[in-house]
């Protein structure tokens, strides 16, 4: 059974938001508009958190792009009263938006404030309305959504190469973040494969977890910056 | 009996106000949950504030009353009817608001162990589904504890009546004819109550602190919430429960029944709980400072003297400042400082747990994610329709129901002098049994 992961290298991500705009567009998450947003509504299931440092003019500005982090022990799991957050044998923490009856006590638990609640049902200025994925349902008003890793596409290629009795190779999946990544600063694939590309990036003594010290054991490992 | 053209706009203002927050309700489900102020991180805000406040509200009856009867307290054979309906009303509108605060709350069956076709159950490790459970069960537990001691006083009225009124309180006195038998099982019943109540009214709102403490959050994660949230409980029940009592002396001319003493009594009762409480907040406050964790120093500070330092301020003064004066001194225990203790009291615990909720959602790790939450209109209605509501139902309970048991007041005439609590120098309890 594989494990997935991620690795995210900062000293490549250059900031520019594609990894946004694919995961808006592959998992059919609707825009809230410009006053919804402002008011906290937005639904980024990956956002590229800004921090700057040092006073002008010496600025220095960091991006790091935040996700769910696919925790092992994740905070958001034992408190869903009805299971609709949950452990998939894959390490993946599925979100079963039929099951949701949406107490964002997931979301409160959530150390990284990944989780979306949808605050109205889903609608999109055109022509948006006309490029959504078939294969991503979507979410009514009063339920939460969060990064799947693209459970979608990881199915769909599992699938197929069990279809064809070959293993999954090392790259066949990617998440829609990572491949629109043009600096290639997002890695997925399988922890379990020693030799794949995010596991040896993931024992890198660069790599580290985002707020490790609470125990949630992330299967996103975060590459430091060198320069 | 008369009934008085003021009882029926009471409760056609406090039916109003209760109507219209329904109508809220309808337009939040309607137009969707983004009315409300709540936002990403805030998730929760003016509802689970309101929740955790009334099921608090709610330990001023059965605990009060059971904790009173099991020491055979004789002031008490007035207040305990008062105290045991605010327990169940405060419930009824305390377990309205996870609901209330659903996303889909038409799914909210979904918290029930029932078989369904598709094999799924509730997830027993889920703090929300341990509150289900917890609610139910003191909510079954405090009915009967309210309708046992009734059923003689419901006996009283159904001789006393006529027409369909006989045949209500006929069903309600259960066959009730005051046999020595009867007497004697109700009073073992009484007892039996009394006893299991006060654990699962301790257990309820350690309960529901552990919707806070069993998350990763700045300042929830801490073991003093359980009888820190109880302490706060019985501290606001008994605000609750002099306000109720004033008011019903007030308005019902309950003079001869509710007297000075009972009000310094529990006046030293609230007094305690003060002091208790603030010995709570002083060392959930002092052990945050000392374990010096950043992300918990930062909601500390929030509170201490940044954006919630207002609010902070207030809570400490109506809860901890306002009632040590006000019911330390002898001078001012009468019933007006009670009430203005009381009112101060009720005020103060809503802002604690306001406070306890919001600023540690709005900052929680990542600086980035930080909010603000502003509560909308549909909120602010509902949240302050619940004590409309809590009136309205108290002032028609208070008209089919006698509000202060006849039997035990009877009982209370011939006690064996042994059993009367000493009494102090301006009261001399000989005046409450005259």
């Amino acid at each position: 059974m594989p494990r997935w992961g991620m690795a995210v290298d900062l000293d490549r991500c250059t900031g520019c938001g594609a990894c946004v705009t694919a995961c808006h567009a592959e998992n059919n998450i609707s825009t809230v508009g410009a006053e919804q947003a402002a008011r906290g509504r937005a639904k980024h299931w990956i956002r590229v958190e800004r921090y700057w440092e040092g006073d002008f003019p010496d600025v220095r500005l960091k991006f790091r792009p935040v996700m769910c982090q696919q925790c092992e022990n994740a905070p958001c799991e034992p408190v869903c009263p009805t299971y609709a957050s949950h452990h998939t044998d894959d390490g993946l923490n599925a979100q079963v938006y039929n099951r949701c009856i949406g107490t964002r006590y997931c979301a409160n638990a959530c150390p990284y404030n990944v989780r979306f609640f949808d605050f109205f049902n889903p609608s999109w200025d055109k022509p948006l309305h006309l490029q959504l994925n078939p294969d991503v349902s979507l979410r009514e008003v009063g339920v939460m959504e969060k990064c799947t890793f693209c459970v979608q596409r990881i199915k769909a290629t599992t699938i197929q190469a069990k279809a064809e009795d070959r293993p999954v190779k090392d790259g066949e999946i990617q998440p829609a973040c990572a491949q629109a990544c043009p600096a290639q600063a997002l890695v997925f694939g399988d922890l379990e494969d020693p030799e794949s590309s995010v596991s040896r990036l993931s024992r890198s003594s660069r790599g580290s977890k985002l707020l490790e010290d609470l125990g949630t054991r992330p299967s996103v490992t975060y590459m430091a910056r060198q320069s | 009996m008369h009934t008085s053209w003021r009882f029926y706009l009471l409760v056609a203002v406090f039916g109003g106000i209760v109507l219209t927050a329904f109508v809220a309700w309808m337009s939040q489900a309607y137009l969707g949950y983004g009315v409300t102020g709540i936002r990403w991180p805030v998730y929760w805000g003016f509802y689970i504030t309101s929740f955790v406040f009334w099921i608090g509200i709610s330990h001023a009856g059965t605990l009060i009353s059971a904790i009173l009867r099991l020491v055979n307290a004789g002031w008490r054979r007035p207040v305990t009817r008062c105290a045991e309906v605010i327990t169940v009303f405060a419930l009824m509108i305390g377990a309205m608001f996870p609901i209330i605060h659903l996303g889909r709350p038409w799914l909210a069956f979904w918290l029930i162990p029932y078989p369904s076709e598709r094999m799924i159950w509730p997830n027993l490790r889920s703090p929300l589904v341990w509150d289900f459970f917890a609610i139910n069960t003191y909510l079954t537990g405090s009915v009967l504890f309210l309708f046992l001691p009734m059923i003689p006083d419901f006996a009283v009225v159904r001789d006393k009546s006529t027409g369909l009124r006989h045949r209500t309180y006929r069903m309600l006195a259960l066959g009730w004819r005051g046999t020595p038998k009867q007497w004697h099982r109700l009073e073992t019943a009484m007892q039996i109550m009394a006893i299991a109540i006060i654990p699962v009214a301790v257990s309820v709102h350690t309960i529901v602190s552990f919707d806070f403490s069993m998350a990763p959050v700045p300042m929830w994660q801490t073991t003093i919430f359980g009888p820190y949230f109880v302490a706060g409980a019985i501290f606001s029940g008994i605000a609750a429960l002099l306000i109720a009592m004033a008011v019903l002396r007030r308005f019902l001319h309950l003079e001869a029944y509710l007297h000075p003493v009972h009000f310094e009594n529990l006046g030293k009762l609230l007094l305690m709980m003060a002091l208790l409480w603030g010995y709570f907040v002083f060392n959930e406050r002092l052990v945050t400072y000392y374990g010096n964790e950043p992300a918990e120093m930062a909601v500390f500070w929030r509170t201490q003297r940044e954006s919630f330092a207002p609010l902070y301020w207030t809570m400490v003064v109506c809860n901890f400042v306002l009632p040590l004066v006000l019911m330390g001194i002898r001078r001012f225990r009468t019933i007006t400082g009670c009430v203005i203790a009381s009112f101060g009291v009720v005020i103060g615990m809503w802002l604690e747990r306001f406070l306890i909720i919001v600023p540690s959602l709005g900052h929680k790790y990542l600086p980035y994610s930080f909010g603000i939450y502003r509560p909308q209109p549909v909120e602010i209605i509902i949240a302050g329709a619940t004590f409309a509501a809590m009136v309205l139902m108290y002032v028609l309970f208070a008209k089919v129901v006698p509000i202060i048991s006849i039997w035990e007041l009877k009982a209370g005439e011939h006690i064996p002098a042994a059993l009367i609590p000493p009494a102090t120098e301006e009261h001399p309890l000989g005046e409450l049994h005259p």
